[in-house]
């Protein structure tokens, strides 16, 4: 990184770079013009498709109108949003308490949020179907958010992100008369704002992208969400499914989460790569 | 203390408190929509490792990890290294993070298109280079191939992420302290001052690639149902279909509580290395 | 505006197996500025935490105006507190952070949002005298220009200035201020000196000082309290802590920058003797104890090495600061002393002359080795 490098070496980093780029955008960019391509047109032996506009209002009024595309993003939104609320709602005290609170059974607090970091989510979910099932609960918003509401990681990030903040600013909130909730909300949630929106964008990838846990939860369609929605209609439709209007609901569906990609990237980064921890 | 009332109990209720039922679930012959449990003692971790079926999917997994986690972990680090040194990294990391943004269902559709047996990109790719075509997820000679390279795509840019992270930690110091000694460029620079260097980031992003891919589920799910012939059936459906399709709550939970296991010993390791050298560190080592 | 008198009584606090506090005591007036003074970790700063009740005592009771303190909240206290490193609220501007204690004990949780707010009736009044009252504070305190800033991008002396606004801007009763000049450079740690100084002239109200800096406290106080290992040592006006000083430990805290010391036998006949030389000085009467002499370097005089009484030395350095300078030497007895002579006189002396050296009798004390010394007590021993 110091010396000047040859720019033969510098032309061939280059080709490696591009070459392994291609492959990771074709995809994309398959989807795309296949979206825009109609539906006979796609596998008729050309490399690419060919895009034509006819095709592109055939596949995405199917997507829009055939499939519910639009409810299941909607679903996706209301789910994503609840559970982000709350789970926001509910770490941002108990980070802070865990943080600089001195109780009775904090450190027993701790332990167990450690634990929980330690257990993978599909864990817990046998016993977690049972009880919705009992309850009658399956096939509703309450299934797909209840069981993510408790992050055991936005609380151990809140707490990490909490522990360095100056002692002697939340005594002055207390002589300034906040209470302890009121300090949590109005002096620690905007101090953690980075902390905040890199969980948030986390939190809104790994809900509006899972599989598993809507596969286990919901078998009517009108409570799909965009991942399970985009596989249950595919597989209704195998073999000689509509693939353009299938590759229009994927670009509807990914659309969201690329473009909040390409507007935040630092957050966005930060937010998968912390949540990977 | 109130504060954090209600996220003990929902912790307690909804992780907890799930996992250790899982745990004795798992010595029963729990089974959904059979009245009454017995206890069964080791029967189902006993039938687990008798099964042939589930032999089958750890094979299956076991292969699917051998593939990606070299594979995805090389090529990431590779691409970390060069794109460090180019004029477009900002570019390049924008395409080789975008599968790691993108909603993989709507993606792995994409790819099986493009994978499809006779007319896809891939195939007409091949026949134009005058290879006969290849039925990729639909052979189960190739599937579990098929999916592991999908895996691969998905997990390059995430692990050039954190490569590029570690890669910035490095004291530029220690590169020209290698340049004065002799190691100016290349392999022997990379050997004598990146590598030691970047060890606990790849050691982290070893531990953490093997637990993604352990957890294969989506690409399955979607595209192969563990087919053809059961040849990309995986731990993570094994334990969907035994748990959530055959209702064999007790299997299932022995399978979980095995993932469980595995995956805490690995993250134990990890951490282990990690304090080691953190302690190195502190004792003034030179790391 | 009403002042309250804070009557500190008994008051003990530890930590696992350390006594940060041993019974304190102490009583101020109303309108009084009163120092803790003493070295870093002696318990000064946990004191003036309890008394805002931003921590619990074991044993011991805080009063003001008559009020028991100990079970009402910090914020219920009528006091204010300006913290060693401001603690200003990161994310609110200026103007914010001196109408937060206003907003938080004025404004209903309903009327602090910024849309809804607006519409209660009540609140538009009381945000005008919210606003009214910042007005005031920050054009006392220079801030007007700087009110939409956040303290990041404020200077050391600007968030200083805002952390004392916060603390105005209610009125309260009782200023406690823990170290508030330390994080800040020499030129604007005397100019802010001062600030403080005017202000508490202006606002008569009590005051409760912390502070390790001992030319800090006799130019602020009306009285310093020097606070030792937890344990409250002397209270007394700056000058009298430095004409009387109660103890060895206070005595070399509260000299600057040197003290003399050296260690004597009984004195014998209200005299000690050091090598040769017997002085007689009123602490030495009646006490029965070896101990220790000390006196400041103005309280020492070097003369002639022969003249009657004086102890021989020998100079072994000097060192000049402006109008005055610190000659160094080594008595023959075997102890080291500093004499502050006038940069004049000290001009023909060199290293290795030798000298007498008397000491003031007057202002020089003995501390017997047990216990302290009682200001104007001549019986020695306590």
């Amino acid at each position: 990184m110091i010396l000047a490098q040859s720019s033969s070496s510098r032309i061939a980093s280059d080709a490696v770079l591009m070459t392994g780029a291609i492959v990771m955008v074709f995809p994309f960019v398959w989807m795309i013009l296949a979206s825009l391509t109609p539906q006979s047109e796609i596998f008729n032996g050309d490399l690419l498709p060919t895009p034509t506009l006819h095709g592109a209002i055939d596949n995405y009024g199917t997507a829009l109108s055939a499939i519910p595309l639009l409810r299941f993003m909607a679903n996706g939104i209301v789910v994503c949003v609840a559970i982000l609320v709350l789970q926001i709602a509910i770490a941002i005290p108990c980070g802070y308490a865990l943080a600089k609170l001195s109780f009775p059974g904090r450190p027993i607090l701790l332990v167990a949020v450690l634990l929980g970091l330690l257990v993978p989510v599909q864990i817990p979910t046998i016993p977690i179907y049972i009880a919705l099932a009992k309850s009658g609960l399956l096939d509703s918003y309450a299934a797909l958010v209840l069981p993510w509401i408790v992050s055991v990681f936005a609380i151990f990030l809140f707490r990490q992100f909490f522990v360095t903040f100056p002692d002697e600013v939340l005594d002055a909130a207390r002589l300034d008369g906040f209470s302890e909730l009121s300090i949590a909300w109005r002096i620690m949630l905007p101090a953690a704002w980075p902390a905040v929106a890199s969980f948030s964008i986390f939190s809104i990838v790994a809900h509006w992208n899972d599989l598993y846990w809507p596969m286990v939860v919901i078998t009517n369609p009108d409570m799909m969400t965009p991942s399970l929605g985009i596989a249950y209609f595919r597989q209704a439709g195998e073999g000689t499914g509509n693939v353009g209007a299938l590759m229009a609901g994927g670009v509807l569906v990914t659309a969201p989460l690329v473009a909040l990609f390409l507007l935040m990237q630092k957050h966005f980064i930060r937010g998968l790569v912390l949540g990977r921890h | 203390m109130i504060l954090s009332v209600p996220a003990m109990l929902l912790l307690v209720a909804l992780v907890i408190g799930p996992a250790i039922l899982v745990l004795f679930l798992s010595f029963t012959n729990a089974s959904l929509g059979l009245a009454g449990i017995r206890f069964i003692g080791l029967a189902n971790y006993t039938r687990m490792l008798t099964d042939p079926g589930f032999a089958q999917s750890l094979r299956n997994t076991a292969l699917y990890v051998a593939v990606v986690v070299p594979t995805s972990i090389g090529w990431g680090l590779l691409v970390a290294l060069l794109i460090a040194r180019s004029r477009f990294a900002v570019l390049y990391r924008t395409a080789y993070f975008l599968p790691v943004a993108a909603t993989l269902v709507a993606l792995a559709t994409a790819w099986e298109a493009i994978l499809h047996p006779s007319l896809g990109f891939a195939n007409t790719l091949l026949q134009l280079l005058g290879a006969s075509p290849v039925r990729f997820l639909s052979d189960p000679a190739t599937a579990i191939y098929a999916l592991a390279a999908i895996g691969v795509w998905q997990l390059v840019g995430f692990n050039m992420i954190l490569f590029l992270a570690g890669l910035s930690t490095i004291p530029e110091e220690l590169y020209e302290a290698a340049a004065i000694d002799g190691a100016d460029r290349g392999l022997k620079r990379f050997l004598l001052v990146t590598w030691p260097m970047l060890a606990p980031v790849t050691v982290f992003v070893t531990v953490m690639t093997i637990i993604r891919a352990f957890s294969v589920f989506e690409t399955v799910a979607v595209l192969t149902q563990g087919g053809p012939m059961k040849s990309t059936s995986v731990v993570l459906y094994t334990f969907y279909q035994e748990g959530f399709r055959f209702f064999r709550v007790g299997y299932a939970s022995a399978i979980s509580v095995s993932f469980f296991v595995f995956v805490t010993f690995l993250s134990l390791v990890q951490m282990r290395v990690s304090e080691r050298r953190a302690r190195w560190k502190a004792s003034g080592g030179q790391p | 505006m009403a002042a309250l008198d804070l009557h500190i009584d008994d008051i003990g606090k530890r930590y696992g197996a350390i006594d940060v506090l041993r019974g304190i005591c102490l009583n101020v007036a109303a309108g009084e500025f009163v120092t803790l003074l003493g070295p870093s970790g002696c318990g000064k700063s946990t004191l003036l935490r309890i008394i805002a009740g931003l921590e619990r005592a074991d044993q011991g009771h805080v009063r003001a105006g008559g009020r028991e303190l100990d079970a009402v909240a910090p914020k219920d206290r009528d006091l204010a507190f300006v913290f060693q490193s401001y603690a200003l609220y990161p994310h609110l501007s200026v103007y914010d952070n001196i109408a937060a204690p206003l907003v938080m004990r004025e404004l209903s949780s309903l009327e602090r949002l910024p849309v809804i707010g607006g519409l209660l009736p009540g609140a538009v009044l009381r945000k005008r005298s919210i606003r009214e009252r910042v007005g005031q504070t920050s054009a006392l305190l220079k801030l007007d220009a700087l009110l939409e800033r956040r303290p990041s991008a404020l200077s050391g002396g600007q968030r200083q200035r805002v952390a004392l606004g916060r603390a105005m801007v209610r009125k309260p009763k009782i200023f406690l201020m823990d170290e508030p000049l330390a994080n800040l450079d020499a030129a604007l740690r005397i100019h802010t000196r001062g600030e403080i100084a005017r202000l508490h002239k202006e606002m008569q109200t009590t005051t409760i000082f912390v502070t390790h800096d001992q030319a800090e406290a006799a130019a602020l106080s009306d009285r310093v309290a020097v606070i030792f290992g937890g344990e409250l040592r002397q209270v007394a006006a700056p000058a009298d802590l430095y004409r009387e000083p109660v103890d060895l430990d206070v005595a070399r805290f509260l000299a600057q920058p040197f003290l003399n010391e050296v260690a004597v036998a009984a004195p014998m006949g209200g005299a000690l003797m050091i090598g040769g030389s017997r002085i007689i000085i009123r602490d030495a009467l009646g006490s029965g104890q070896a101990g220790t002499l000390a006196f400041r370097p103005e309280h020492a005089t070097l003369v002639d090495k022969d003249q009657p009484g004086a102890l021989a030395v020998c100079v072994t350095r000097i060192e000049h600061a402006g109008m005055d300078a610190h000659v160094f030497v080594n008595a023959e007895v075997g102890a080291e002393f500093v004499a502050r002579i006038s940069a004049e006189r000290a001009r023909p002396l060199r290293d290795g002359d030798n000298l007498g050296l008397n000491i003031d009798p007057e202002n020089a004390w003995f501390f017997p080795s047990s216990g302290s010394r009682r200001p104007g007590d001549h019986s020695g021993a306590a």
